[in-house]
């Protein structure tokens, strides 16, 4: 009995570790272990408008796989996340008028791990996105 | 014990298989959803019964053209009714994202539309209705999106068994179902499909192929 679970869990950590080394390279354990947090965080709160590739929908909602929006509006981020944001913004060369709803029960770390999550994965970046950059972001708002 | 418990499940997996060979051969059916009524006649001396399957009842709505559409509209195509509204923050993108999908595999077929109820009717005028589809890339009348009045919108809801309702405490201020209902030509309802499940949008597409080859 010993045995098997011994054999289960060292070839789910062998699964796990090819996951994350083959979806994700170079990047740091801590960012590895956000992003797959803010994986399940995504699902459930942004994936509905965004897609489950940040693929968007039409020009209703925006795709969130524009590296260059993101990396040039990364201090909003965290802000946009949880107070929402409306009005004409371009994202991948299109134009976007729409109201996206702030998520207010979103915590710091939670909004950390999301935006880790969207800026390694969706778009090209390779560093946390950390809860210090989160409080920044948000700073403005309280 | 444990070993006839395993011998039953296998029998049971044989049996499913055997099934599910057999209904192979011959085509899929599409069930009638709904209650269907029954008429008695006398025919020589002998009773017949003569069964109508449930359909739902005409209906006229506007709509993002500003024009008024009704059931003939939809006459000898066969369909799929939902209920959705424009700022919804919970089911409705996952649920129009995957209607898109059919939406653009049937390109080009005039036998199959589309109709979104608008259930939120103080704010889905025909012009918020019309910038809606435009942004979705929707771009000709074999999708049609509709407002009327509540109790038009919700009664009709209530005719295609999806649950609809007004809700301050529901994300949007509605509550509702994502089911995608799937009516044939004389107006039947054949599915009923969850609009937010992709493997659901799979069945639909060939439960569609099926009635398409219908009379
Ligand atoms: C109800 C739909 C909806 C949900 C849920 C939603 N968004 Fe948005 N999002 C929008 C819309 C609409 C815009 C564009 C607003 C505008 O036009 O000003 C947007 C814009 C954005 C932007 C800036 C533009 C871009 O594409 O990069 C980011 C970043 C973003 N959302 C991230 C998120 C994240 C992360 C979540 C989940 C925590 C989320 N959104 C949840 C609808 C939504």
């Amino acid at each position: 009995m010993k045995k098997h679970f011994l054999i289960i869990s060292f070839s789910i950590s062998m699964l796990l570790s090819i996951l994350i080394v083959s979806c994700q390279p170079n990047v740091s354990i801590e960012t590895a272990q956000y992003a797959v947090n803010g994986q399940k965080l995504y699902i459930t709160h942004c994936q509905n408008c965004h897609g489950a590739k940040g693929e968007g929908l039409g020009t209703l909602y925006p795709p969130l796989t524009d590296s260059t929006y993101l990396r040039q509006n990364r201090h909003q981020l965290a802000s946009i996340v949880k107070f929402g944001m409306q009005g004409a913004i371009e994202v991948a060369g299109k134009t976007f008028d729409n109201a996206m709803p702030g998520i207010k029960e979103l915590s710091n770390i939670e909004i950390a791990y999301i935006l880790t999550y969207v800026t390694t994965t969706f778009g090209k970046d390779t560093k946390t996105y950390t809860q210090e950059e989160v409080q920044e972001s948000l700073k403005g708002h309280q | 014990m444990k070993s006839y418990l395993k011998f039953n499940f296998i029998a049971l997996a044989i049996s499913v298989f055997l099934i599910s060979c057999s209904s192979n051969g011959n085509e899929k059916k599409l069930p009638y959803i709904g209650e269907s009524t029954v008429n008695e006649k006398t025919v020589d001396g002998q009773t017949v019964t003569d069964t109508i399957p449930y359909a739902i009842p005409s209906f006229s709505f506007l709509n993002q053209d500003s024009v008024m559409i009704t059931d003939k509209t939809f006459e000898n195509k066969i369909f799929i009714a939902n209920f959705f509204f424009t700022n919804c923050p919970s089911i409705c993108p996952t649920m129009q994202r995957n209607l898109l999908q059919v939406y653009e595999k049937y390109k080009d077929d005039d036998r199959v539309a589309f109709l979104s109820h608008s259930i939120d009717f103080k704010y889905d005028s025909p012009a918020v209705l019309k910038s809606y589809a435009e942004k979705l890339g929707v771009t000709d009348d074999r999708w049609q999106f509709v407002m009327g009045s509540k109790k038009d919108i919700y009664g009709m809801a209530d005719s295609y068994f999806v649950y609809t309702k007004e809700d301050e405490t529901a994300p949007g201020g509605y509550d509702h179902q994502g089911y995608f209902m799937l009516i044939d030509k004389n107006k039947h309802i054949r599915g009923a499909y969850d609009g937010t499940l992709i493997d659901q949008i799979d069945l639909l597409l060939a439960d569609m192929e099926v009635l398409l080859k219908e009379q």
